[in-house]
């Protein structure tokens, strides 16, 4: 059965090659940066379950002091230009669209027939059906478009040089999540917020609740990380037991306030600084801006969602 | 007796990315400082973060895209979605982006989150396609409103998706609450939960739709700003 170890693996070897490919690029002055950057990524999906605990706190420590001290640069692998992709867009036409589409429509296919094929780990089959549609898609493209040897290989490492160390901060803000749970940073939270809350006042408490979600989803990076905090001091005690709320407007829509929360938080990197530097745009907040508009009047409606629907 | 010092790491968050820093050294400091001040010793902080680190490798599992997005760019890819959308006659950013959003909110709630994303439909279709419909009315049109089409996009695939799949039964954020209620004596139902989101869904539909339609009159007329 395919599991997910051999999507692991199939990653290290990517990363390997974009280390090795990085380390003979001379266009860029600090290639030997991004070859040790990208050989310690590869490293960790390689052999991350063999280094131990302490093995992958170091590796992570030595990515953090690539990245902190700038040893990160951008490879310019050569590729095609504007006029050229012009004239080759015209050429293909829109059968260019059939391989991206591979994709999701793997992921799609995958999802829904092969979950119980015995084919795949049933768990991780949405995953899994991804990496089969890359695998597809990449076949499909080198067959029909015919590029030169590595011309993959060397075109997803100039989208990859350009995320840089953004690409690990999704899975360092999930670690520090980890680190905050071990020492207990929900509890301080969760009593804060029991502690200002006035008594008696309904409207007041759910406030604070949806508030509160929004607010600790900012500071965590993480509506999942902040729900089990502010339900067990606000949520469940207070609007449920204490005003006898419908538990399941009550969550369901407290999570969706935490949502909110995520959009206006750098420290939900992977949605909102990402895409930054997948897009190459000039402001680090560039995204988070554009979703303010949306999640303030969103999580006001949440609010008034949770104060009239829970307690009829 | 609260211990207060447990909160530094989230003042460490806060002021680096205030000042801006980069911020890999700013989440390890926050580790390191948390975990001190829980009274950790360094060397169980540092496994601790190494084995949490491990555990959610999946995180990164999206980039085995890029290869195929970058070797489709180089043949024209962001090029043949621009001139798809040039052709059509009524799009406009705003109206394009409304339909992603119908779409992605849509197959986020039957289950279906990972079949769109930043790296796998956004960078190579939406925003080319987006900024050509944007650049169609105007031919000038300069790099804020550029790249505020762009974040636009990124912004409407985040939207979508976080306000649609609450509406899946078996969505990890729906499983979550269930769990918690199982643990304090109440039962819940994964649909009682689902319908619940429907409310919020559909507001953010309309809010975030409505603000899509507003863009395209922000971003001004034929080559205005």
């Amino acid at each position: 059965m395919i599991t997910l170890s051999w999507l692991y693996a199939f990653a290290g070897l990517i990363f390997a090659a974009y280390a090795v490919l990085s380390a003979r690029d001379r266009t860029n002055g600090k290639r030997f940066g991004n070859a040790a950057f990208w050989a310690l990524l590869a490293l960790s999906f390689l052999g991350g379950d063999r280094l131990g605990d302490l093995g992958n706190g170091l590796l992570l420590l030595c990515l953090v002091g690539l990245a902190g001290f700038g040893a990160l640069g951008r490879g310019l692998p050569r590729t095609t230009g504007p006029e050229e992709r012009e004239a080759l867009s015209a050429r293909h036409g829109n059968r260019l669209f059939l391989p991206a589409l591979v994709i999701p429509a793997s992921t799609l296919a995958g999802t829904l027939l092969l979950k119980d094929s015995g084919l795949f780990d049933p768990k991780q089959v949405t995953l899994l059906s991804l990496g089969m549609g890359v695998v597809i898609a990449l076949i499909v493209a080198c067959i029909w478009l015919r590029p030169p040897p590595l011309a993959a290989l060397e075109e997803g490492r100039r989208l990859m040089d350009s995320i840089g160390w953004a690409a690990i901060l999704p899975q360092m803000l999930a670690a520090l999540g980890a680190v905050f749970a071990l020492a207990g940073v929900g509890e301080v939270v969760g009593g804060l917020a029991g502690r200002i809350l006035p008594d008696g006042n309904l409207f007041a408490a759910v406030a604070i609740y949806a508030l509160g979600m929004a607010l600790f989803t900012i500071v965590m990076g993480n509506a999942f990380a902040a729900f089990p905090v502010m339900t067990a001091a606000v949520g469940l005690p207070i609007l449920i037991r204490g005003h006898g709320g419908d538990p399941a407007v009550v969550a369901a829509i407290g999570m969706l306030s935490g949502f909110c929360g995520t959009l206006m938080t750098p420290m939900a990197a992977n949605f909102n600084i990402v895409p930054v530097a997948l897009l190459e745009l000039g402001n680090r907040n560039a995204v988070i801006k554009a979703q303010l508009g949306t999640a303030l009047p969103l999580l006001a409606a949440n609010l008034l969602l949770i104060y009239l629907l829970a307690f009829r | 007796m609260t211990n207060w010092l447990l909160l530094s790491g989230i003042a460490v968050v806060v002021i680096g990315f205030l000042l801006r820093l980069n911020p890999l050294p700013v989440v390890a400091a926050a580790a390191l400082v948390t975990g001190l001040s829980a009274g950790l010793d360094p060397v169980a902080i540092v496994s601790a973060f190494g084995r949490a680190f491990n555990d959610n490798r999946y995180v990164n599992l999206i980039w085995i895209v890029l290869p195929v997005i970058g070797l489709l760019e180089r043949y024209g890819l962001q090029q043949r979605a621009g001139a798809l959308i040039a052709r059509l006659r009524g799009a406009t950013a705003g109206r394009l982006l409304l339909a992603y959003l119908i779409i992605r909110q849509g197959f986020a709630a039957l289950g279906l989150t990972s079949i769109a994303g930043h790296a796998q439909t956004v960078r190579p279709l939406v925003a080319p396609m987006a900024e050509a419909a944007a650049a169609r009315e105007r031919p000038l049109l300069d790099r804020d409103s550029r790249d505020r089409v762009r974040a636009f996009a990124a912004a409407t695939d985040n939207v979508g998706l976080f306000f649609g799949e609450d509406i899946f039964v078996a969505i990890g954020s729906i499983l979550l609450i269930v769990g918690f209620f199982a643990q304090n004596g109440i039962t819940l139902a994964p649909l009682q939960l689902s319908l619940w989101a429907i409310p919020s869904a559909i507001l953010a539909l309309l809010i975030h739709g409505t603000r899509l339609l507003m863009l395209d009159r922000r971003l001004g007329g034929p080559g205005g700003r």
